[in-house]
């Protein structure tokens, strides 16, 4: 096989400029799949950043994918502003118990400072130790929660809904707290080593909410929140539908938006070209009984869809692969991007 | 001009609570509550769930449309009123899956469309089996946001048949919208799309209730 001419920072770098790299990147959000090379629990896991870090290239040694995930787990947030983490062995630890009972209590909260928080100095030290070892040739990425779609941990979903809907003045409050605690959390990742945050803000997708309570809520907040970040930022709906709010979305300062299995690819590159990088969209939850066969036909599928002109990221659609996900899945997809993502894409 | 059921569904979308009551009020004087119920609120919440499905409504509109007419029917039809639909013992649960809000989307379609049943909110195993064969459910609903969740459900299946008390079992949330195939997977009797199809599905499994 023809050797690859570019690092994965250049590959990603210049796909995301909307110019064809020598393959399209890929990513496979193994995010808790290194805790079985080291025969550990995923609570286990997660306390230990040197074994996450060291987990992660491991992971990138099998598959080859593009970057580095400098990020354990959504709820890392909930647990910062003094949430329940409930840890499983089978998944990703979600937030249990909110920090906040109800809507009453934003009055009274305080965000928590990133220096003197031990779960998020956890994953900036994950982000330290994969720069440190990856340098210039792999980016690190880094991720945050939005401002506005923090509060389902914060509050729950119900308890939230009712506050977007029926409080404004409580809401805005909260907004301004979660934001600016989302750009000092971005900062410090950069800061750490991050190349890239990820900006997951699904309560913004249609799927969630209208467009038009988007553009007085989750548009706003995230266009101000983008601004005071100091470097790239890729927005994700985490699985939720984009189409309706891409030419929106555009003019939150994002470059990348994260395409949904509910929509059509070609239809969601078309909108996105040469604004904004899509990364999408495989569907990692039916991933799970895959055969390599089906693996390389939704690959070529993805790739014939969204491939051309660059400006595409391989990715799953939700930001996680699935505990349940076999290994010769993955190696499957890594094998096919490899084969029929090399560019010139003259095979479609 | 807009019929009825044109107007309850706007209303609804809109978050327009003083119109629903309107046009739930205007219908008022001439039917029973459960005629009302049939004739305007499901078929109003169907309309709301296929948009869903397709993509033009979102989940916010789906719960507060649920919501709004949950209280239009306690109002109408209290939860005591014998006269609410004669079902099997239900319940919904949320097996060991923290996100509740499909449940709740789910259930207030089932107590608006003029259905009773119990709501154990977030259960882990023991809990539900407990509750099951205490209350003597007949028919389950489950909706889970994480595969692991969803997964747990092919025990729950087992443990109950061990125990010699199933349920007919009807699951919904995202990882079966995902996968159409793991519904059957984990052993359930039927997969709802949206949370109309619930009141769908749990009508036809009464129908083979023995």
């Amino acid at each position: 096989m023809k050797t690859e001419s570019m690092t994965s920072s250049e590959r990603l770098s210049t796909a995301m400029s909307h110019r064809e790299p020598d393959r399209v990147p890929f990513l496979l959000p193994t995010v808790m799949q290194g805790a079985r090379e080291f025969g550990l629990s995923i609570r286990d896991y997660f306390s230990r950043p040197d074994l996450v870090a060291e987990g992660q290239w491991r992971l990138r040694a099998r598959y080859g994918h593009d970057a580095l995930l400098g990020f354990m787990y959504g709820a890392v947030e909930a647990e910062a502003w003094g949430g329940e983490v409930i840890y499983r062995e089978d998944g990703p630890p979600n937030a249990g118990q909110p920090p906040l009972s109800g809507s009453a209590d934003i009055a009274r909260l305080e965000p928590p400072r990133v220096r003197d928080t031990p779960c998020l100095q956890k994953v900036l030290r994950l982000i330290r130790l994969l720069k440190d070892r990856a340098g210039n040739e792999v980016p690190v990425f880094g991720s945050v929660i939005s401002p506005f779609s923090l509060p389902v941990m914060q509050l729950g979903f119900e308890n939230y809904l009712l506050l977007l809907h029926e409080q404004p003045e409580r809401f805005e409050q909260l907004m301004r707290l979660n934001e600016a605690f989302c750009v000092e959390w971005a900062n410090a990742q950069l800061e750490a080593g991050a190349g890239a945050i990820a900006y997951a803000d699904p309560v913004s997708s249609p799927t969630i909410i209208p467009r038009a309570l988007y553009l007085k809520t989750g548009f706003l907040i995230a266009r101000r929140t983008l601004s005071k970040i100091k470097g790239a930022v890729a927005t994700s709906f985490a699985s939720g539908r984009c189409l309706a709010i891409l030419d929106d979305v555009v003019q939150t300062g994002t470059v990348g938006i994260g395409a949904s299995f509910l929509e059509d690819l070609t239809a969601v590159k078309a909108a996105a070209r040469g604004r904004l990088t899509v990364m999408g969209n495989l569907n990692a939850i039916e991933m799970r009984h895959w055969t390599p066969a089906e693996a390389e036909i939704r690959v070529k599928e993805a790739i014939a869809k969204a491939g051309p002109g660059g400006g595409f990221v391989l990715t799953d659609n939700h930001g996680e692969i699935p505990w349940q996900v076999p290994d010769s899945v993955l190696l499957a997809i890594a094998d096919a991007v490899r084969r029929w993502g090399r560019y010139p894409l003259d095979w479609i | 001009m807009e019929s009825p059921l044109d107007q309850l569904e706007s209303a609804l979308l809109s978050l327009d609570r003083v119109t629903v009551n309107r046009v739930l009020s205007e219908a008022s004087a001439s039917t029973l509550p459960l005629t009302r119920i049939e004739s305007l609120i499901v078929p109003a919440l169907e309309r709301i769930g296929v948009g869903w499905e397709e993509g033009s409504v979102s989940l916010s509109q789906v719960y507060m449309s649920g919501r709004l007419c949950e209280e239009a029917v306690d109002a109408i039809l209290p939860p005591s009123d014998d006269t609410r639909k004669s079902m099997p013992p239900m319940a919904i649960a949320a097996l060991e899956d923290y996100h509740l809000l499909g449940l709740r989307i789910v259930y207030s379609t089932l107590r608006a469309s003029g259905f009773s049943l119990r709501n154990y909110g977030r259960t882990d195993m023991n809990q539900l089996v407990d509750h099951i064969k205490t209350d003597g459910i007949r028919i389950l609903l489950l909706s889970a946001l994480m595969l692991p969740a969803a997964l747990r459900i092919k025990a729950l299946r087992s443990r109950l048949q061990a125990e010699g008390c199933v349920p007919l079992i009807v699951v919904g949330g995202a990882p079966f919208r995902f996968d159409e195939e793991l519904w059957k997977e984990v052993g359930a009797d039927a997969f709802g799309n949206t949370a109309s199809d619930a009141i769908s599905a749990i009508s036809r499994l009464a129908g083979v209730l023995p």
